[in-house]
């Protein structure tokens, strides 16, 4: 399913990344993607469940969550963070300011799939541990 | 040991009303605050979420050393660089960031902060376009209509509502909410949307076209189109009519302008519609800013560089050009040799194509907790909080300077972000014995 993708910050977001961001509340409050209800249903996905975003430049598995700003279809939602960004597109249209909303994405069902914490991530997607 | 008006160092609100109560050393209760300034607060206790012991990367491994080895690897890494960038600087206090910017012309490296990713694009129009702004005391004194364009205070300014513009009691609005009337304009019905008088629901990367409707009808036009950005031509002139109408209007504007489609160009409009709109009455218009003192960084850098942001020291002087010296740019066309990272994570909230290249060059990075950033640093530098274990001077978002207060000890051997870098300072001057040059590790 293709969709528009924004992303930006959460209240929890921001509660997580002030306790420093190595830890499960951070992945539970940023590795997640929300959704419109009725895009769950046409995706056929669950909240909870696994759903992979896949953008020009890489993919990230998430977990789908219903959107309480809905209805809104078509839109998807990311908190800012280490997911949302491996998914984020290149260039700045040379005003300095990266494509943060507005990324064209695909979104698959992943049910069962792992996701990654964002030490894992950042060691797979950068090679550094 | 109980402090009153203490200052939050986390949101560009500053809040300034905050209790604190400290017993040994340790916070052990925060009023006032939102759950992410109470979050910080408390976060100064947990030692094991905090960075205590700097580290230098050894065989590919990060491990504990010395703060002189540490300083003397992360000046060595500065030195040897050509074209070192030096980011971040918003989370951390005015007398720092000087002593950074000192450190970035020395050094001839680029200097960018957190501006570049939250209110870049806004500076750009502001240069096109003026500034018709306020304080926040003003919003709170007068304003009876209160817009928030792209912007979702409930989650990123969770009390800018109840210290300034909706909730509290005002010189000219004495019972407060009643007397004003707040509008929300987003591609969602946020959680600020939600307790909107009014909610307008604009279709994604079309707040350009809004804007222009809207100015539209301002200066007196006829709006032919049955919709604009899918907005109802009804709801357009009624907007329009509500803010020619009020007594004092402002616009807050945030990320989901600047970094939306159009960018700069959708706050250029916007500043054209608050300048086409004081005709009418009295409207003034403010960037919802982020980090607690990134207003700070753009008026240090102002007076020390002449500058905003985006300064690139390597011609000998201060240059300026948003696009090309902005740390997106430097980073993705692969630019910089070395980069140092100071209370900023990068490596969480830049594009993975920036962060790749991030991830390729000598890092050093100085920040309270361990990030991703601090993760796949080759030097780690732990600091202390400002506005809780140090004093320091921060900007408000509507550039007013408020002084931040130590209410605690920071812990053992830990240094300010100012103290570190007026030691990395000296070394790279070579003030300071024991300068290593590094050899650059080949990855």
């Amino acid at each position: 399913m293709e969709v528009t993708l924004i992303t930006g910050r959460t209240v929890a977001q921001g509660e997580e990344m002030e306790k420093g961001k190595i830890g499960e509340g951070f992945k539970r409050a940023c590795a997640v993607v929300e959704l419109d209800p009725e895009d769950m249903s046409k995706l056929g996905v669950h909240e909870g469940d696994e759903v992979r975003v896949e953008t020009g430049v890489g993919e990230v598995v998430v977990v789908a969550k219903k959107s309480r700003d809905a209805p809104h279809p078509g839109v998807a939602f990311m908190p800012m963070g280490p997911w949302a960004n491996a998914v984020v597109g290149e260039g700045t249209a040379s005003t300095g300011m990266p494509p943060f909303k507005g990324i064209k994405a695909k979104l698959s069902p992943a049910k069962g799939e792992r996701v990654l914490s964002a030490e894992e991530l950042v060691a797979r997607v950068y090679g550094r541990e | 040991m109980r402090y009153t008006d203490v200052i939050c160092s986390f949101c560009g609100t500053l809040c300034d009303d905050i209790e604190v109560v400290v017993e040994d050393n340790r916070i052990v209760d925060v009023k006032h605050a939102c759950r992410i300034g109470t979050a910080k607060f408390l976060s100064s206790n947990e030692l094991e979420h905090r960075l205590l012991k700097p580290m230098v990367r050894k065989n590919g491994k990060l491990v504990e050393t010395s703060l002189d080895e540490a300083l003397d690897r992360a000046a060595g890494i500065l030195k040897s660089a050509i074209k070192p960038l030096l980011y971040g600087w918003s989370s951390t206090s005015c007398e720092a960031q000087s002593a950074g910017i000192e450190l970035a012309e020395e050094l001839g490296g680029v200097i960018d902060a957190t501006v570049t990713v939250c209110h870049g694009p806004s500076v750009l129009a502001v240069h096109d376009a003026g500034y018709p702004g306020c304080t926040l005391g003003e919003v709170k004194n007068r304003a009876d209509l209160v817009i928030y364009w792209g912007s979702n205070p409930m989650h990123g300014h969770p009390r800018h509502l109840s210290r300034y513009s909706i909730f509290p009691r005002g010189y000219f609005r004495e019972r407060g909410q009643s007397d004003r009337e707040l509008v929300v304009v987003d591609v969602r019905k946020t959680d600020t949307a939600k307790i909107a008088n009014r909610f307008i629901k604009v279709n994604y990367g079309e707040d350009y076209e809004l804007i222009s409707a809207l100015r539209k009808v301002v200066n007196g036009g006829e709006l032919r189109e049955e919709s604009v950005a899918g907005v109802p031509r009804k709801e357009i002139i009624e907007l329009a009519e509500k803010m020619m109408n009020c007594q004092f209007g402002v616009l807050f504007f945030g990320m989901g302008l600047t970094q939306s489609y159009g960018r700069h160009r959708n706050i250029d409009n916007a500043i054209c519609l608050v300048r086409d709109l004081n005709v009418h009455t009295k409207f003034v218009m403010q960037p919802m800013r982020g980090h607690y003192n990134v207003v700070g960084f753009s008026e240090v850098l102002g007076w020390q560089a002449g500058f905003p942001y985006a300064v690139d020291f390597g011609r000998g002087f201060a240059w300026y050009n948003p696009g090309e010296t902005t740390a997106n740019d430097v980073l993705q066309r692969g630019e910089c040799d070395a980069a140092l990272v100071i209370a900023s994570d990068p490596v969480s909230h830049f594009p993975r194509k920036s962060v790749e290249h991030l991830a390729k060059i000598p890092l050093v990075a100085i920040d309270i907790h361990p990030t991703p950033t601090t993760q796949i640093a080759d030097v780690v530098i732990p600091s202390a909080i400002a506005g809780i274990e140090v004093e320091g001077t921060a900007y408000r978002m509507d550039s007013v300077p408020l002084r931040l207060r130590k209410i605690k000890e920071p812990p053992e051997g830990v240094l300010s972000d100012e103290e570190i870098m007026r030691r990395l300072l000296a070394r790279v001057r070579g003030a300071e014995s024991g300068v290593q040059e590094l050899e650059v590790r080949a990855r």
